[in-house]
């Protein structure tokens, strides 16, 4: 009560029924494990003799460097980045296509479009998955006169057959977080350009697209997060193609090396991807921010 | 598209209205196909499935498919829904009450290390779910807590963009002159939140609510690595389970259809219901 800094913190009692809970539960379930996983990469498993017990003991960066030689960990971050590059552009320049459109005057009905693209939202992507791997299969599917001529789940297409089912799946979603900042434009902000007789394309372009880029930017965090951390889709298309190796993703490869047991190498994977991930959606934020704002 | 849309599309030509009604139908072929043929699948007699039209009805038999798929394996199909419910149902309600109350904290109270707390959160946003899985299967299993519900439950009802979500909307939405009288009227700070803060955060509770229930719904790694007991799994999981096992067990495979359209029924209309909400919060997260 007489140090001074003391008093000025009201209402102690509150905020620590406020935010403990959550401090506690968000120390126990996110800070311990990121820690745990450091920790758990700076082991490696020790035996004495051929045939002596195995044992853990401390390696320091021994598994970063079988990261860095592991070919297959590259091969599967090479596949996601490719994944990425392709899926990411084309979902959200459709979503941004779908937004504006129904935020155009030219459109009748946009209140079922808008239902109708957000609904394959609702199907977890283990669900969406399982639908369109019977829609693929070349027996199966209901549509076997394109299936039996197109591969859609050989080695050569299988990714993008993937691709596409994240597609259906988040367009809709997407295309929601870009049509409520288009709705949150003021009229007036029109209202000028029409004067000047600039047309609807013309609008969307130069006055409509500028205003939403931040939502765009929020909806690209998201998808590249999403997309490095690829699994429930590719691990429920191993039974429905070959081509879906047990390495095929970053994430499918640590669920592998957990289950070897090699936990060390897993959790060094678990950590290099959650960086990398770190890195690239925080460059991405700084680059296109940089950009929007000049 | 014409052939300058930049300046003819202003009066709203016919050609471009014919041409964005088309994209718009196009697109609505391409979301709602997979759905409506998943629909007729689970209506189809198990000899009917491959070899009728796929996109429309031949002799509906969708009760007596509900009926075998939801009594198949000893009635495992409603203990799985039942699980996710818990798992996400409960699990984003308490997840939105503790990401409630420490948003508001962050917002209306001034504290050392307030920044601090609010920027660690922040960096939790941005860890995968997917990194979390493996070290919390190992945690879990220091303390021998793998395999029960419990594994499942307790990481999912932490939220960091909830918190973040809360924050951000309780600054703008709850007035300080409010809190000002409440104290003025000898409330304590608890009842207040409860009794008048939370009316006015609803709408973010809502969205922080429907993010997390999604989450939870359709977070698949995590009951994988930890879940070995089938009567756990949420109906993803179980669903996976089965489909994974089509080829030997071919029976299955109008089973997984059923069940799948099962799960994703309610989900749908609980959206489509909530969608208001959706649109009000989404708005709000991308705010920055």
């Amino acid at each position: 009560m007489s140090r001074p800094f003391r008093r000025r913190v009201q209402h102690k009692g509150a905020i620590a029924i406020f935010i403990g809970p959550f401090a506690a539960l968000f120390t126990l379930f996110y800070l311990l494990p990121v820690a745990y996983a450091v920790w758990q990469s700076t082991r490696t498993v020790e035996r004495s003799g051929t045939f002596g017990p195995a044992e853990e003991v401390f390696g320091g960066l021994t598994q970063y460097r079988e990261v860095i030689a592991d070919e297959a960990f590259w091969g599967s971050v090479g596949r996601v980045l490719l994944f990425g590059v392709v899926q990411v552009p084309v979902m959200l320049g459709v979503a941004l296509l779908l937004a504006l459109l129904l935020d155009s005057p030219v459109v009748k009905g946009a209140r079922f479009f808008r239902l109708a693209f957000f609904a394959p939202y609702a199907v977890p992507g283990v669900i969406a998955a399982i639908m369109w791997g019977f829609l693929y299969s070349p027996n199966l599917s209901p549509f076997t006169g394109v299936t039996r001529e197109v591969d859609f789940l050989g080695s050569g297409l299988v990714l993008w057959s993937i691709a596409n089912v994240v597609t259906w799946v988040y367009v809709g979603y997407n295309m929601l977080i870009i049509y409520s900042s288009l709705l949150a434009i003021p009229g007036e902000v029109y209202e000028a350009a029409l004067l000047d007789g600039a047309g609807q394309w013309r609008i969307a372009w130069s006055v409509k697209i500028p205003l939403v880029l931040p939502a765009i930017i929020l909806t690209g965090v998201f998808s590249i997060i999403g997309t490095l951390q690829l699994l429930a889709e590719p691990q429920v298309f191993r039974t429905f193609s070959t081509a879906v190796t047990s390495d095929y993703t970053p994430n499918l490869l640590v669920y592998t090396t957990a289950a070897v047991p090699n936990q060390p190498l897993a959790a060094a994977f678990s950590v290099v991807l959650a960086l990398a991930t770190f890195v690239l959606s925080f460059t991405f934020l700084k680059l296109t921010q940089r950009r929007a704002f000049q | 598209m014409s052939a300058t849309p930049s300046s003819t599309a202003y009066r709203q030509s016919p050609v471009s209205r014919t041409v964005a009604m088309l994209v718009l139908g196009v697109f609505t072929l391409y979301f709602l196909t997979p759905i409506w043929w998943l629909f007729i699948a689970a209506t189809k007699e198990r000899g009917d499935l491959t070899t009728t039209n796929p996109l429309w009805f031949s002799d509906v038999n969708l009760l007596e498919n509900l009926q075998g798929v939801f009594s198949y394996g000893d009635g495992i199909l409603p203990r799985w829904l039942l699980n996710s419910v818990l798992y996400a149902g409960v699990g984003a309600l308490v997840a939105t009450l503790l990401a409630g109350m420490c948003g508001y904290a962050l917002a209306k109270y001034a504290f050392p290390g307030r920044e601090v707390i609010f920027n660690v959160v922040l960096g939790g946003v941005l860890v995968p779910a997917t990194a979390l899985a493996l070290p919390l299967f190992l945690i879990f299993a220091q303390v021998g807590g793998t395999n029960t519900f419990w594994s499942v439950f307790l990481p999912s009802i932490v939220s960091p963009f909830g918190v973040y979500l809360a924050r951000i909307y309780a600054a703008s939405s709850v007035p300080d002159e409010l809190l000002e009288a409440a104290r003025l009227d000898g409330a304590g700070e608890v009842r207040t939140f409860f009794s008048v803060s939370v009316r006015l955060m609803v709408p973010a509770l809502v969205t922080v609510y429907l993010f997390q229930f999604v989450a939870i719904w359709n977070n698949f790694f995590l009951p994988l690595i930890m879940l070995r007991d089938e009567s756990l799994f949420p109906v993803t999981l179980g669903l996976y389970n089965w489909n994974t096992v089509v080829n030997q067990v071919p029976e299955l495979r109008l089973y997984v259809l059923t069940g799948s359209l099962v799960s994703i029924v309610p989900l749908i209309v609980v959206f489509l219901l909530l969608q208001r909400f959706w649109r009000t919060g989404l708005g709000t997260g991308s705010l920055k």
